[in-house]
This record gives C-alpha cells, sequence and structure tokens, in this order.
C-alpha cells in the first residue's frame, strides 16, 4: 500500500571515484541502475532500507482492513475488501523481492520488522473502527499511496521502478473502489453519513503525516533526489494530494477536521493548518494507538507458522535425501 | 418497510443451492480469517485466493436462487443455514484448517463434476467454474497435508489431531455423493502424508436441517451485525 517518507539520515559521503561518477552520469541521463551494476553502498543501503519499509508497510498495512473482511456489509464488499488486502500482500511479495535484488535477504528483512529495529508507515497504527474507515483508508490513505509511488515508477532502480508501475495499476483501482464506498455511506441514511465523517475527521491528518516531515527538517532528502530515488520533496507532494483530495471530499458534502483549510486563488491551492508533528514523531517512536498491537499481530502469526514452515522444511530435506 | 429477517420459500431446488451455497460462503468466511495471519506470506495470498473462489461460488449459487444474494446471506438466523457443520467449525490451527479444506475441497470437486452435466443450466454452468476453482484447492491442500503428516513430529501430530477431529464431520459432507470415491482420492493422500485413516463410526450432522453447533451463531452474529443494526441501508 504504501511507502512513507521517513528520511532516516544515511552517511553518505561525497563520494568522486571515477565509479562513482560514471554512476552519477547514468543517473543523469536517466539510464536505470539494474541489480548487478555497480553502485555506491550508501545508494544501497538507501534503496535496501526504503524498499524493505514500503514491503513492512504492505504487511502491516493488511492488518487494519483486515479487521472488517468478516464484518463486510454485503458479499460484493466482502470480496473486494479480501481481494485488496490480498493485493497489499502481493505488493509485500513483490518488494521484498525487488530488496532481495540489492543483496538482502527475506528472513533478515522480516526479523527487522518483528524485532521493532525496522519502519513502516505510521498510518497503520490507527485503529479502524467503523465501515467507514475502509472507504476512508482507500479513499485518503491509497490516494497518498499513489502521489507518493506515481514518481517511483521513474525511480532510477529498475526492479523498484517496474515493480511501482504495477503497484500503482492496483492502487488506483484501490481508491477509486474506497472513493465508491464513501459515496454510497455519504448518499446513504443519516447514520452512514456520519460514519463517513467520523471517518474523515480521524484519517485527515494522520494521511497529511504520510508524506513525511516537512522539507525544512529533512536535509537528507536531497541525495535522494540526485540519485533520482525521490523526484518531489515531501512538501510537495503533500499539497499535490490536498489539492486533489479537498474537492473529492467536498463532493461527498463531507467537511475536513481543518478550520484553517481555505483556497488560495493566487496560488491555486488548498492551504491547510498546522500538522501536529509531535503526533507524527510520537506514533513513529512507538507510541501510536496501535503499534504494539500491529507489532504482535505480526509477531503471533510468524510465532504460530513456525511449526508449519519447519515441517515444509523438514518434507523437503526428507525427498531430498530419499532423491 | 425495511427488515432485519427473511422469509424462505424452500422448494427442492432452493434447498440444494442453498446447501452448496452456505458450505461455500461459510468455509469461505473461515478461510477468509487468516488473512494477515498466516504462516508465511505465499501461503497468506493462497488462503485468500480460495475463499475468494468459495465467496464467488455462493454468490453465483444464492443469484441463482432468485432471492438477493445479501438477503440470504446477512438476513437469515441459524437454523436457515443449510450448511454442513464441518464448514462451521472455528479454524484451529493451520494443519486444522488445511485438513478441513481438503476433506471438503475433494467432496466438492466430485460434487461438481456430477453437477457438471445437470438439466439445470444454472448449476451446470456454476459447476464447471467451480470445479475449477476446486481442483485447485485440492492439489493445494493435499501438498500441504503431505508435508504437514510427512514433516516434523509436531506437524504429524497436529494433523493427525485434525484429522480424527474432522472425520465425525465427514458423513454429512459426502452425503450427497459417492463416499466411496471420495476416500478413493482422500486415503492416499493420508497415506503419503503417513496419517492413519479414522475409521468410520458415529457421524456428527444436523447442519442441512438448521441443528448446527454454537459457532455458527457467533459467526453470523459477526458477520451480519452491519445490516441487522442498519436495517434497509444499501453498502
Amino acid at each position: 500500500m504504501y511507502s512513507q517518507a521517513l528520511n532516516t539520515k544515511d552517511t553518505a559521503a561525497a563520494d568522486s571515484s571515477p565509479q562513482a561518477d560514471r554512476f552519477q552520469a547514468r543517473i543523469d541521463a536517466e539510464e536505470r541502475i539494474e541489480p548487478n551494476d555497480w553502485m555506491p553502498d550508501a545508494y544501497r543501503r538507501t534503496l535496501i532500507r526504503q524498499i524493505s519499509q514500503h514491503a513492512h508497510s504492505e504487511i502491516v498495512g493488511m492488518l487494519p482492513e483486515g479487521n472488517w473482511i468478516t464484518r463486510a456489509p454485503s458479499l460484493r464488499r466482502k470480496a473486494a475488501l479480501l481481494a485488496k488486502v490480498q493485493d497489499e500482500g502481493g505488493h509485500g511479495l513483490y518488494l521484498y523481492s525487488a530488496a532481495e535484488t540489492l543483496g538482502v535477504s527475506r528472513e533478515e528483512l522480516t526479523d527487522q520488522l518483528l524485532s521493532g529495529r525496522a519502519k513502516y508507515s505510521s498510518i497503520f497504527n490507527y485503529p479502524t473502527l467503523s465501515w467507514a474507515d475502509i472507504g476512508t483508508i482507500g479513499w485518503l490513505v491509497d490516494g497518498a499511496a499513489i502521489m507518493n509511488q506515481i514518481p517511483l515508477c521513474r525511480c532510477s532502480f529498475g526492479p523498484y521502478a517496474r515493480a511501482m508501475i504495477r503497484v500503482c495499476r492496483e492502487e488506483s483501482f484501490h481508491q477509486r473502489q474506497g472513493y465508491e464506498i464513501m459515496l454510497t455511506l455519504c448518499r446513504g441514511t443519516a447514520e452512514q453519513k456520519a460514519m463517513a465523517q467520523d471517518a474523515l475527521n480521524r484519517w485527515w491528518w494522520p494521511c497529511l503525516m504520510m508524506f513525511g516531515p516537512p522539507d525544512t527538517e529533512s536535509a537528507h532528502s536531497d541525495t535522494s533526489m540526485r540519485w533520482k530515488i525521490k523526484r518531489f520533496t515531501n512538501d510537495a507532494l503533500r499539497q499535490k494530494f490536498v489539492d486533489a483530495t479537498v474537492p473529492q471530499g467536498h463532493f461527498l458534502g463531507l467537511t475536513f477536521p481543518d478550520p484553517d483549510l481555505r483556497f488560495d486563488e493566487a496560488a491555486g491551492h488548498w492551504r491547510f493548518g498546522t500538522i501536529d508533528w509531535d503526533e507524527f514523531r510520537r506514533v513513529l517512536a512507538g507510541n501510536g494507538p496501535c503499534n504494539r498491537e500491529r507489532l504482535s499481530a505480526r509477531q503471533k502469526a510468524h510465532a504460530d507458522g513456525a511449526w508449519v514452515r519447519e515441517a515444509a522444511l523438514a518434507h523437503a530435506a526428507k525427498h531430498r535425501k530419499a532423491a | 418497510m425495511a427488515t432485519t429477517s427473511i422469509t424462505i420459500d424452500e422448494t427442492p431446488r432452493v434447498r440444494s443451492f442453498l446447501a452448496l451455497a452456505d458450505d461455500a460462503l461459510i468455509l469461505g468466511h473461515r478461510t477468509s480469517e487468516w488473512t494477515g495471519h498466516a504462516p508465511t506470506l505465499e501461503e497468506e495470498l493462497a488462503l485468500a485466493n480460495i475463499a475468494l473462489d468459495l465467496i464467488g461460488q455462493a454468490r453465483a449459487l444464492y443469484q441463482a436462487t432468485g432471492y438477493a444474494e445479501d438477503e440470504l446471506a446477512y438476513l437469515r438466523d441459524p437454523p436457515q443455514f443449510r450448511n454442513a457443520l464441518l464448514a462451521e467449525l472455528p479454524n484451529g490451527d493451520f494443519a486444522f484448517t488445511i485438513a478441513r479444506l481438503f476433506l471438503v475441497s475433494v467432496a466438492s470437486d466430485l460434487l461438481w463434476r456430477g453437477a457438471m452435466g445437470s438439466d439445470d443450466p444454472d448449476l451446470a454452468a456454476i459447476a464447471a467454474k467451480a470445479e475449477k476453482e476446486t481442483a485447485y484447492h485440492v492439489r493445494h491442500t493435499a501438498e500441504w497435508l503431505i508435508r504437514l503428516g510427512d514433516g516434523t513430529g509436531e506437524s504429524h501430530r497436529r494433523a493427525q489431531d485434525a484429522i480424527e477431529t474432522l472425520w465425525a464431520y465427514t458423513g454429512e459432507v459426502t452425503a450427497g455423493i459417492d463416499r466411496a470415491a471420495w476416500l478413493r482420492v482422500v486415503s492416499p493422500i493420508l497415506v503419503r502424508a503417513t496419517l492413519t485413516q479414522p475409521a468410520d463410526g458415529w457421524m456428527q450432522s444436523g447442519g442441512r436441517d438448521g441443528r448446527h453447533t454454537e459457532h455458527l451463531g457467533h459467526l453470523l452474529a459477526e458477520m451480519q451485525i452491519l445490516p441487522r443494526s442498519y436495517p434497509g441501508a444499501v453498502w
């Protein structure tokens, strides 16, 4: 579902070797870097971190939406939600494979997630409390993900860029599906509309945080931009998202939980209020409403599945011997 | 006037469609409960696929009864459900989930194969699609059962426990087909899995007549909560 601009610092010391110069020249010429090509260590580390955070986000993201599969209000919605959550799992698998081309194993990455060392998108640490949350996640969370991921289709690292093309196609389908759920609720009974408004109230600000810290705080963006892993700044993408989303919300007849939201005629942008960055840092540091629950659900699935994975390995070993 | 329950005129055709559809819906629902919690990422995708196939089959069958699919799924009470008891049992561990899916899928596959030649064009069409899906479910779950049975000591014990618990519920599942034909598929897989086949003894039944286990009420309470809480709302 989603890659968050977490902008973890890396020691990207300026490398001025001839190899590094050739590498940068290829990037500048918009060539794709492939797994067997030479690349600076910091480029490799940055990508492993970003792709694996993205993969972890897909996997953890299955939990809040999975919470409503058994309570989806119609069979059509149930099938669509199940297929959507399955898509997230598929994205995770795809992304772990892309990360593996950089010389890291899926087991190592999973271990980083389960031990709490790896980050994943902060948005999944919020609870899904009503059916409208499923519509809102599709509309806003997947909408934000698309803003972030469309530029990644042109990322300089080939396997990541190619994975994003397929992922974006599916995300845009999810986004339309989510908006359609919201539309149905907003055209439904007063109770359904209230459900939709409540969901927007709770998800709006956390969604704006999905684009990561403001540009003034993310100096590290520069390196990623130079390497063409990142093409737009956090604030530019956030503004693009707000501009696209606000009219959609108004079309639904919903109000945004931001008294400062207003249209700036001169600039042609929707201006929004101040984001609570303390909340963002707190949730990222592990103190969101569901951090512990999400991580322990992943740990439990992994632990409960240990005997299954061992059985499959034991069976394969017996057959290798027999062969 | 919005309703929170419906009455069905259960002609023999409707009743037979409901039995098939309820089996698929309830088992699909149970299988979907694994989403996000499966032992491997690949199995996460496979179980979701199986659940989707089953829910899709249920929808096609409900639609063919002439009643609205959502009314049938969301507005009937437990005694109106016609699924076999086996489908509604809680998932248990992965061995129980796989063993159940295997035992049911073998029966369903035989049933769909027979139904492909049915005079009822709806049933024949649904069977043609469902048989392909079910053949995959049989293959996938048989491969897992073999690995679990012939894996480690722990996986063998879990798989054997599952088969023994489930066996008494298989009578209802094979009632509409030739049990000997079902055993001709099941037994060789149990042998390859080094599992002991339980003797046929007392068989639990009642689901087809609406006498269910304690578990169905809980499952439906969860599944039906929104349409029951907001009568008449469109989702």
